[in-house]
């Protein structure tokens, strides 16, 4: 009865305590767990960088809101492993008050953060992950995919391949949930725009030598080789294929999804002339460029990728949608993200659909020649942007059952 | 021609392929190999040496301009100066201890150095060109074959047979036998063995810094470059018995060529199938194929 009596005691002061802070926000700060590959493969891509990008998003909201609220960034390395990125997210849930999961790169991982996230009612800021099943058929009331998509760069890169003569493809697949959607969505692209599908090879993830698959790839006589894979796998093709002579020998890489940090990596010799999908380049205007300076100066140098960039834009409208909702209830925050139009220096005006998805324009853009590069980060030119419109998935097309 | 429906020319190819990516294995299991026999040492470190071996190559050409072949030299030297110190200040108070001792301490400078190095560079890594003499390659008909790659093999299987020839047939292997078996019998000769065991450790750095310099030019000089490969490396350790400086270049050269067929076969199983290989061969022979139970 005594201990019975306490914990009623406790629980009221606690309360109480909450209701000063703020009227609806649980323990009165909102916790942002930051969740990615802070070592492996892609922890140039996301990493530590994603971290910088979501405390500048802090920033900026904290200059402009009247709410007062005490915001907290947290961060952890799910090491590219759904369990270890589940277990994580658990425990930040559960024991320390984590409102919403930023990032998480890494398609089966995201999956898992996904189904999480719903079953504690939390929000999920995708910004990293890839497969265009985040918002088809495991589409959640509780997770917004910001940044990009496999459908996305399909349709922007697949399209404009096979448009100028590149119609037959033989694809190096990684071997998980991301590289099986993108390969899925591009040769949808493929077979829809005219062009055929040679063959296929899924290599583990993450690779190391790819000179066999590329191998196979020569002997299948494609024009175009699909790399369905990202980071080092996609840097590490790239190299041994022009080794073997693959780009000399007549036939086209398309790397379905680069990121900028791939092609520093690469340097500009080998990796001049690619062209490929992204929704954000920091040399892109003159808001672009300030906030990436912002970035630089805080991420030593380095310029931020579009998914760290998404980052920023994810976390920042979540904010807002957190002080117009004034509640941290992450049904209920997702739920507003979707009713207020987004707008920041990033990504300009867009909306979140109904499905989760973040509508914006995308460009294809071309890798620089040596020559035309004025500087360590000056690598990218953009060729064609995608209208908002035309750049994601029509909304009907994803079978996600939250849109009736 | 085909055998079960894949054309020869692209198995020739491929079984090429499987050679090349062995001669990394032998050459780093031979490393492993040559620690573990002469010092007891399962020396987990040895994936973090090979990145390192990479990377000196990477910091003599930018930072110094020195080239490949100069770094395929002193690499090694720095790098197993490095091993050195380790095995001075540290590996040496263990020698008496539990197998787990050594494996946990090496371990823990493995991640060490990756973090350091991650830390410094980050994780997309750094390119290295392929020296000039070694570009271009040679059309063999069924496959174009790079200069730089046949040069590894070559390079690699002289490394790998001097090895053995010297710790096996030369006198000086004869001492580093001895030492190992009966250290102070050798010592009461006049031998210094703590000396003996601190350079041989230092070799076996050594070795998998030149497999870091040998790889530079094919892979990114990356970070984790190192860690990607050191599990497969101790798998193929342990199937050709540990210790056994025959049995690791053997297997690792088989193993490379069975990795290139299962990569025409099976892609999906390339990175299972030497650990299937290596679970068979425990049953079997739980010494493994070349070692010898003690």
């Amino acid at each position: 009865m005594k201990r019975k009596l306490t914990s009623v005691l406790v629980g009221a002061a606690l309360a109480a305590m909450a209701g000063a802070a703020s009227a609806q926000i649980s323990d009165g700060v909102v916790k942002i767990g930051v969740l990615n590959d802070m070592s492996g493969l892609y922890a140039d891509i996301a990493g530590p960088g994603s971290v910088v990008a979501a405390k500048l998003a802090v920033e900026d909201f904290q200059k402009t809101s009247k709410a007062g609220l005490k915001i907290e960034i947290v961060s952890a390395d799910h090491q590219n492993k759904p369990d270890v990125g589940s277990t994580v997210a658990r425990q930040w849930y559960d024991t320390q008050q984590v409102d919403a999961i930023a990032d998480v790169p890494t398609s089966s991982v995201a999956l898992a953060i996904s189904q999480v996230t719903r079953d504690k009612g939390k929000a999920f800021l995708n910004s990293g992950a890839a497969t265009s099943d985040l918002t088809g058929k495991a589409c959640s009331p509780n997770t917004v995919h910001w940044t990009y998509d496999t459908w996305m760069l399909a349709n922007g890169t697949g399209a404009a391949i096979v448009k100028t003569g590149g119609d037959s493809w033989f694809f190096l697949t990684a071997d998980y949930a991301f590289g099986h959607a993108l390969e899925r969505d591009t040769e949808a692209v493929v077979l829809k725009n005219g062009g055929k599908v040679l063959g296929k090879v899924r290599h583990p993830f993450p690779g190391q030598d790819f000179s066999s698959f590329l191998l196979q790839a020569q002997a299948s006589k494609a024009k175009i080789i699909g790399l369905a894979n990202a980071g080092g796998d996609t840097i590490n093709s790239i190299k041994q294929a022009a080794e073997f002579g693959i780009v000399a020998g007549g036939q086209n890489l398309a790397g379905m999804l680069m990121f900028l940090t791939d092609v520093k990596a690469l340097g500009l010799q080998t990796s001049q002339g690619l062209i490929f999908t992204t929704s954000f380049y920091w040399d892109r205007d003159d808001a672009s460029r300030a906030w990436s300076k912002r970035f630089m100066d805080q991420h030593g140098g380095k310029p931020p990728t579009m998914v760290q960039a998404g980052v920023y834009g994810a976390v920042l409208h979540y904010l807002k949608a957190v002080e117009a909702a004034n509640t941290d209830d992450g049904t209920k925050v997702v739920a507003k993200m979707k009713e207020l139009p987004t707008d920041d220096p990033l990504f300009g005006k867009g909306t979140v659909r109904a499905d989760g998805r973040k509508i914006h324009p995308a460009y294809l853009v071309e890798v620089k020649k040596p020559a035309e590069s004025k500087g360590p980060w000056d690598l990218l030119k953009i060729r064609t942007t995608i209208p908002a419109d035309q750049a994601f998935r029509p909304l009907a097309d994803g079978g996600c059952p939250l849109v009736k | 021609m085909e055998i079960f429906g894949v054309p020869t020319q692209v198995l020739f190819g491929q079984l090429l392929i499987g050679l090349i990516n062995g001669s990394f294995y032998a050459l780093l299991s031979l490393g492993l190999a040559v620690i573990f026999g002469l010092l007891n040492i399962i020396n987990f470190t040895h994936g973090a040496q090979y990145m390192m071996g990479a990377f000196v190559a990477y910091l003599l050409l930018n930072k110094l301009g020195i080239g490949y072949w100069w770094s395929l030299l002193i690499a090694p030297i720095i790098v197993g100066a490095t091993g050195v110190i380790i095995e001075r200040t540290m590996l040496q108070r263990l020698y008496k201890l539990d197998h787990l001792y050594g494996l946990l301490l090496t371990f823990g400078i493995a991640l060490i150095i990756q973090g350091l190095f991650r830390n410094e560079y980050g994780s997309s890594g750094q390119p290295y060109r392929v020296p000039a003499e070694l570009t271009g390659g040679t059309n063999l008909g069924f496959m174009f074959l790079p200069n730089y790659r046949a040069w590894v093999v070559v390079a690699s299987l002289i490394v790998c047979l001097a090895t053995w020839f010297v710790i096996e047939r030369t006198k000086l292997g004869a001492y580093l036998r001895a030492a190992t078996e009966n250290p102070s019998l050798v010592q009461a000769f006049g031998i210094n063995v703590p000396r003996m065991i601190t350079l041989t450790y230092g070799f076996g750095v050594g070795l998998a810094a030149l497999a870091g310099v040998m790889a530079a030019p094919i892979y990114q000089v990356s970070p984790q470059m190192g860690s990607d490969l050191i599990i497969v490396v101790f798998a193929v350790v342990v199937i050709g018995g540990m210790g056994s400086i025959m049995g690791s270049i053997v297997t690792g050269f088989g193993l490379g060529l069975i990795e290139g067929l299962t990569k025409v076969f099976y892609p999906e199983a390339s990175n299972t199938v030497i650990f299937v290989i290596m679970a068979i061969v425990l049953l079997l022979r739980p010494a493994g194929l070349f070692g010898t139970q003690k």
